[in-house]
């Protein structure tokens, strides 16, 4: 046992692979990319470590990896859990030989996500028994017994931290690698009558979760992850969870006359420990980050068990019903519970104006090309630009303002179509990245083409998965277990599924792009066009640009029409930033007096 | 003694690093640390903080309104961003050089740093402000200013660590072949400061 300084969710590697993991696999989403790439970073030889396509096919891999007797783990964000909910719901009824982890992180917030879901709600819908860790030290440690369970019960369990878990850091305990367990995997055997899904096995292996669910309520009610703690003749209690725990503990402080109920496993409830903490008690309140699930199951157990316990939270309106929770807004709804006096903030003058930061597309972004080509090329047309999921996204912002939906991966590609079908007067554009594109886009482009659509599909390619990091992908020619392999070619696979035009162009060359465009938008059917150009922060930047003073005639055209981070004003003359410029060229083409230059050789 | 620490500036400028050394520091003295900052869609230009905790029973990585003892502000506008977080009779240690949020030349918006630094001055009364951008040049790399930040705090006595205690940080967290340069910025901060 030695301490280190660890982010959550290296806590949650680490902890994995103290506890015999042999595989993960994944897809990249905030706040859980970092437990897949600390793995990979930090494996024993004998770890098989993958960026999958997408969730479902990570989930899938880590299934059939478990068949075999293999300790696997699968992660991903709370909206991967979607993608990969059909194999989810099955895997809950065949179950796992070796122990299993589904480790999905949540964004309460949401701080980078489409949707605030809440997956314990999940849990309870797949009957697959689920962990909620409130602090780094004890996402490490729960993360052992997550596989513990999975393999005593022969199922998949869920893991599910928040993104103040994720991406907190702390000193903690950690095993030396001596410690660590190590499991041999048996090698998968053959059984159809386990591992072939049927109905009649359904609903025998339906009767037998119900049983084990119902045992799992009364052997968590003394799991150490679930407790009662403060004064057990409080009449007040607070029930919590997750980080909103560490809220209410630090919030507390020395006010300690209340009954504390820490819910580590949402599903199956703990109902016993709930029983023995609600018994005395007037009213409880419930501090919970997403959905009110703790306070239902309280209010459940209420009525069940016939006590008049008032239990309050979300649904109460007593606590906000959506957003992060933060120790602020938690401290004052048990100040107000309580009755206690809310502490007197420090009284300043009101501060001045800020300047407000909002994310945009970084200096030199292929993107940014690519979509003001298109722009300028579709100038005076009536359109529809449709989205999708990744740093593209930024396109909405002004100048550019060239994202028109954005709802989820893949889905540009079929509302494009289906605004087309209504709307068959309007040019209609999905963009996609080349991630996106591998994870989600392919079958939505096959039904474009079989349904006849009349659309152009755009590749944003900068190879790479650059929202989330710079992950590989099936594109990029290289694997997490660090092989150089054949790319899959985006040209290839366009044509291979009956594409008949693809044109790929540098988009930082303006004028090829915008010919590009106009030429292929023309064509009737599905087409698509290639903008191929690497990540900005992935390659070594060339010389910033340079502005002529004696031609530059001040008509701020490259701001207003570009908005890029290396272009600023300076008592109000136009000035290359030089810290942030790539040299990428763009406004030297967009300049109409040529004022611009540069951008040549390397920094 | 527990201390609660933010350090709070614009993306690019170091401030999960210097994070990390002061954690390091922290765990060679044996003091639990716990620290929390902003990732994801939080990119360069963009505001970033983190949280710093250090000592004895502390749960959360995040603290409350109005109780840190420190802010470490690496840009005048982000300092008074998170100056609320501060307590009554907490310290500021301010890098008095603006960064022009990218939208200011869209929208022709103005910002100065003067206003922030008035501010933070009238409301502030333990408050040490240098120019951590012209050190940088003095030393010839923008890549130290955390260095410049974090020798700042030190001289000024609002960690509990000494100089020595945190280039050992240094040695054991940053590349090694950039320790010269970080030590000679942590030593620059020591004269300005004093």
């Amino acid at each position: 046992m030695h301490t280190e300084f660890l982010m959550g969710n290296a806590a949650i590697a680490m902890g994995a692979v103290a506890a015999g993991l042999n595989l993960i696999s994944g897809y990249p989403g905030t706040p859980s990319t970092e437990v897949l790439e600390t793995v990979a970073k930090r494996r024993p030889e004998d770890v098989y470590v993958e960026w999958s396509v997408n969730e479902k096919a990570a989930l899938e891999l880590a299934a059939g990896g478990a068949y075999s007797g293999a300790r696997t783990m699968v992660t991903m964000k709370q909206v991967g859990l979607n993608v990969a909910s059909d194999p989810l719901m099955s895997l809950a009824y065949v179950g796992v030989k070796g122990g299993m982890v589904i480790m999905v992180a949540d964004d309460p917030g949401p701080i980078s996500s489409q949707t605030e879901q809440d997956t314990r709600h999940f849990a309870a819908f797949s009957k697959l028994p689920c962990f909620d860790p409130t602090s780094v030290q004890e996402a490490y440690n729960m993360i052992q017994d997550a596989f513990a369970y999975s393999e005593k019960y022969g199922t998949p369990v869920l893991f599910r931290p928040t993104t103040r878990v994720c991406h907190g850091y702390a000193s903690i305990f950690v095993k030396d690698p001596e410690e660590y367990l190590k499991n041999t995997p048996e090698g998968f055997i053959k059984d159809s009558s386990k591992w072939v899904i049927f109905p009649r096995l359904s609903y025998n292996n339906h009767i037998k979760i119900e049983e084990r669910n119902e045992g799992l309520r009364e052997e968590f009610s003394s799991y150490p992850g679930n407790s009662i703690t403060g004064n057990s003749h409080s009449k007040k209690g607070i029930a919590t969870h997750g980080i909103s725990y560490t809220y209410v503990m630090d919030a507390l402080d020395k006010h300690t006359d209340v009954k504390i109920l820490k819910v580590a496993t949402p599903f199956p409830f703990p109902e016993r420990l709930a029983v023995e903490f609600l018994a005395g008690l007037d009213e409880v309140l419930c501090i919970e980050e997403l959905d009110p699930i703790i306070e239902r199951e309280l209010t459940y157990i209420c009525g069940k068990y016939g006590l008049h316990v008032k239990i309050r939270g979300k649904l109460s309106h007593d606590v906000k019903p959506a957003g992060e929770n933060t120790c602020g807004c938690v401290a004052e709804n048990l100040h107000l519970f309580l009755g206690t006096e809310i502490p007197k903030g420090v009284t300043r003058d009101e501060p001045p104006a800020l300047p407000v930061r909002p994310p945009v597309l970084c200096a030199g972004c292929p993107h940014r090309a690519s979509f003001f080509a298109v722009k300028e090329a579709m100038k005076v047309k009536k359109t529809a630009f449709c989205g999708d999921i990744g740093c593209y996204t930024l396109g909405n912002a002004m100048p550019l303002d060239m994202v028109d939906t954005c709802l989820c991966m893949g889905a540009g590609v079929n509302i494009t179509q289906g605004i087309g079908k209504i709307e068959p007067d309007t040019t209609c554009f999905a963009f996609v990245g080349d991630s996106t594109f591998f994870a989600a886009a392919i079958t939505g482009v096959v039904n474009a083409v079989y349904n006849q659509a009349d659309m152009t599909l755009i590749v944003l390619d900068n190879s790479t998965t650059a929202m989330t990091g710079h992950q590989p992908h099936p594109g990029t020619g290289r694997t997490m277990m660090g092989e150089i392999v054949e790319k899959i070619d985006i040209e290839a696979v366009l044509h291979g599924i009956g594409v008949k035009t693809v044109e790929t162009v540098d988009p930082l060359d303006l004028k090829s792009s915008v010919d590009c465009v106009k030429r292929v938008s023309a064509q009737k059917g599905v087409k698509a066009i290639i903008f191929r150009s690497p990540c900005a922060v992935l390659i070594k930047s060339a010389m910033p640009v340079k502005i002529d003073d004696s031609k530059c005639v001040q008509c701020k055209k490259c701001i207003r029409t570009l908005g890029c981070p290396g272009i600023v004003l300076e008592n109000g003359k136009v000035k290359i930033e030089n810290s942030l410029c790539t040299g990428c060229k763009l406004c030297t083409q967009v300049c109409p007096t040529g004022a611009i230059t540069g951008g040549e050789g390397n920094e | 003694m527990n201390k609660n620490i933010l350090l709070c500036g614009v993306g690019g400028q170091g401030i999960v690093l210097t994070s990390k050394l002061i954690a390091t520091a922290s765990m060679a003295k044996n003091i639990p640390v716990m620290s929390a900052e902003t990732i994801g869609m939080a990119q360069k230009g963009g505001s970033v903080f983190s949280y710093l905790r250090m000592g004895e029973n502390i749960y959360s990585p995040m603290f409350s309104q109005g109780t840190a003892d420190l802010i470490i502000g690496f840009e005048p506008a982000e300092a008074v961003r998170m100056l609320p977080y501060l307590k009554s009779d907490g310290t500021v240690i301010l890098n008095s050089h603006p960064i022009m949020p990218v939208t200011a030349a869209l929208s022709g918006g103005s910002y100065n740093g003067e206003e922030m630094i008035d501010y933070l001055k009238a409301n502030v009364k333990d408050i040490c402000i240098f120019d951590a951008d012209k050190a940088c040049k003095k030393i010839g790399s923008p890549k130290v200013l955390n260095m410049l930040m974090l020798g700042a705090a030190v001289t000024r006595g609002c960690l509990p660590f000494t100089m020595e205690e945190i280039k050992t940080a240094v040695i054991n967290t940053v590349n090694p072949k950039f320790f010269d340069l970080n030590s000679a910025a942590l030593d620059e901060a020591q004269g300005l400061i004093k």
